[in-house]
């Protein structure tokens, strides 16, 4: 088993004025590759703290993050930017699709900062989407699509540069059951053929499709 | 380079607000200057075109409590013309004009508002007279009171349509005059059409309309290096008849400067209007980048999380800018020249190259300023940050 993940004494300290919240306390974690791993815990717990840490989109107050074993810390930010391009799909609660702008080139954008021929971008667009079921949906807007949609083209976007690492912070939380349903689907097949997943959510129900459950509660985990 | 375009194509509505901000800027910037410029040179040809070492006389005092053209007492009268004429008799030619308006008749074709010039025989040794056809009436002609006219182009097409007015005659307040001349077109200054005039011998107009005082004198030094000495002993040798506010001496030059400060004026407040319609356009500009920031820093954040570089966010939203602005300017900078062009049919306008550059140079610098610098705060945040902002 090859740890792809490792944090050690992660710490996430929200400094806004006068005041100070510890969100995160002493984490210690460690995510091996092919893990599916669930994280729940109540509202304000820190899920979401953790997981951008994770994805690169934070930065920890103090510890030490270590992606594929490359110590993430010292990176600068156009080595953080490649990083987050290539071996990290992240997949947002209110999936964060560009408005006005196309399925197709919503699945595509990574693949422009991945430097991929504009012809190239397309096609493996076109897959991306395939994959989550979608190759009918191209040319629609974020606007013209459902939730279950939507998120499904995020779905796709994350997975255009083929990533090693899903990263999914309640992808199910603005979804009817069945279309949680069928995105735990996805999940699972992808999980099948390899990708690292993390995922955050409430529900038991869906918790439940993942291998392994961490609860987290006041910035710890339990 | 992708990204910036589709950027502009999604969001229409936007980019459109944004060009034409540009392009209200620039286009009056253009407009409004090449009016004026066009004033400016318009007004120095006509006086420039009027002949050369020229030195005019005129009622009133320029700058004193009586201005010319004013209410009060004209006391220029022909003796005055006369007694010039003969003490600058080796250095400097000497014409009187008198002025008013009346109506034109031939046949049953009426033309109203036509300036009568009554002037001497001498008057086109000094003043430039193009003729299309015709002559111009010479010394005895004018002195013995015949009544013979030499008349404009608009006052021609008016009464005499496309035949030739030579030889015809026409009544003038009353009287008949014989067509003798015709003039070739000066064209309009301030919407005054300067062809809707005739010239007649001074005699016959002070004997008909009873004008004994002069609205002119003109006279033209023989030399270029004698203008000033003769305005100096033209000043003293009507000082002996009339007072210093009764009159006064200026000399081509002088009224050019005259002019031209008042035309400084109104070129100040043009360039105000000009000014201000820059900034409206740059506030524009400013309002329509504010008010998607938040929108555009949420976008920023998810591109960066997507694997966007601050480099690569910099420069679609550089691309974005100059690509709206240049647009922009361009459509400002063609409609500004059309405009202009279009508005030279009927007023002169003179396009300078300055106020594109300027104008183009202020716009696009606002649009590229409002449009980066927001992008650039937001490509710093962390990417949670910018995608939460609000
Ligand atoms: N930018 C911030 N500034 C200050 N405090 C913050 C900030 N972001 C999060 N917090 C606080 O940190 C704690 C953890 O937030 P986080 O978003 O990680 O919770 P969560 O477990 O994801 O909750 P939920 O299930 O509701 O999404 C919360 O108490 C929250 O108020
Ligand atoms: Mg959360």
């Amino acid at each position: 088993m090859k740890p792809v993940i490792i944090l050690k004494n992660i710490t996430k300290i929200y400094q806004s004025g006068e005041l100070s919240f510890r969100a995160l306390k002493n984490i210690n974690l460690t995510i091996n590759e092919g893990d599916f791993t669930a994280i729940t815990g109540a509202s304000g717990s820190g899920k979401s703290t953790l997981m951008n840490i994770i994805g690169l989109l934070d930065i920890p107050t103090s510890g030490t993050f270590l992606l594929d074993n490359v110590e993430t810390s010292k990176l600068n930010d156009n080595q953080l930017a490649k990083l987050r391009n290539q071996k990290i799909g992240f997949i947002f609660q209110s999936f964060n699709l560009l408005p006005r702008t196309s399925a197709i080139d919503n699945v595509a954008l990574p693949l422009i900062y991945a430097k991929i021929e504009k012809y190239e971008r397309l096609e493996k667009a076109k897959i991306s989407l395939d994959l989550v079921g979608l190759s009918d949906k191209l040319k629609s807007h974020p606007n013209q699509l459902s939730g279950g949609q939507q998120q499904r083209v995020a779905i796709a976007r994350a997975l255009v540069t083929n990533p090693q690492i899903l990263l999914a912070d309640e992808p199910t939380g603005n979804l009817d059951s069945k279309s949680g349903f069928e995105i735990m689907q996805i999940f699972k097949r992808l999980n099948k053929e390899g990708k690292t997943i993390i995922m955050i959510t409430h529900e038991p129900e869906i918790a439940k499709h993942a291998k392994k459950i961490i609860t987290i509660k006041d910035g710890d985990i339990l | 380079m992708s990204s910036a375009l589709r950027s502009i194509l999604a969001n229409r509505l936007r980019s459109i607000l944004t060009i034409l901000g540009i392009v209200i800027g620039v286009t009056s910037v253009i407009l409004l200057i090449s009016l004026v410029s066009g004033l400016n040179s318009f007004i120095t040809s006509q006086i420039e075109g009027l002949g050369s070492n020229l030195i005019f006389v005129i009622p009133g005092r320029i700058g004193g409590s009586r201005s010319p053209g004013g209410i009060q007492a004209n006391r220029l009268i022909l003796q005055d013309a006369t007694n010039l004429q003969k003490q600058l008799l080796d250095q400097a030619k000497v014409s009187a004009v008198v002025q008013r308006t009346s109506t034109l008749k031939y046949n049953n074709k009426l033309d109203r508002g036509v300036a009568i010039f009554g002037v001497q025989g001498n008057y086109p040794d000094i003043i430039s007279v193009k003729l299309t056809s015709g002559k111009f009436f010479n010394d005895s002609e004018a002195n013995s009171g015949r009544k013979v006219v030499v008349i404009g182009p608009t006052v021609a097409s008016t009464l005499f349509g496309l035949t030739s007015p030579i030889g015809q005659s026409v009544d003038i307040g009353g009287l008949k005059y014989k067509v003798i001349g015709l003039t070739k077109s000066r064209g309009s200054t301030f919407g005054i059409d300067q062809d809707n005039s005739v010239l007649i011998p001074l005699t016959a107009a002070q004997k008909q309309f009873g004008l004994d005082r002069l609205n002119t004198i003109y006279i033209s030094a023989n030399n270029s290096e004698q203008v000033r000495k003769v305005q100096a002993e033209a000043t003293s040798i009507l000082k002996k008849r009339l007072s210093e506010d009764d009159f006064s001496v200026q000399t081509q030059e002088q009224t050019l400067s005259t002019i031209s400060q008042i035309t400084s004026v109104l070129s100040l407040a043009l360039g105000g209007i000009a000014a201000i319609s820059l900034i409206v356009g740059g506030i524009g500009i400013m309002n329509i980048m504010l008010v998607s920031v938040t929108e555009r820093t949420k976008e920023i954040g998810l591109r960066k999380a997507l694997g966007a570089r601050p480099t690569d966010i910099r420069n679609q939203f550089l691309i974005e800018a100059i690509t709206l602005s240049g647009l922009g300017g361009l459509i400002g900078i063609t409609l500004g020249i059309s405009l202009s062009l279009i508005i030279g049919l009927f007023l002169t306008t003179t396009i300078t190259w300055w106020s594109i550059v300027l104008s183009f140079g202020f716009s696009t610098l606002v649009g590229i300023l409002f449009g980066v610098m927001p992008a650039i705060r937001a490509a710093r945040l962390n990417p949670i940050q910018a995608l939460r902002y609000e």
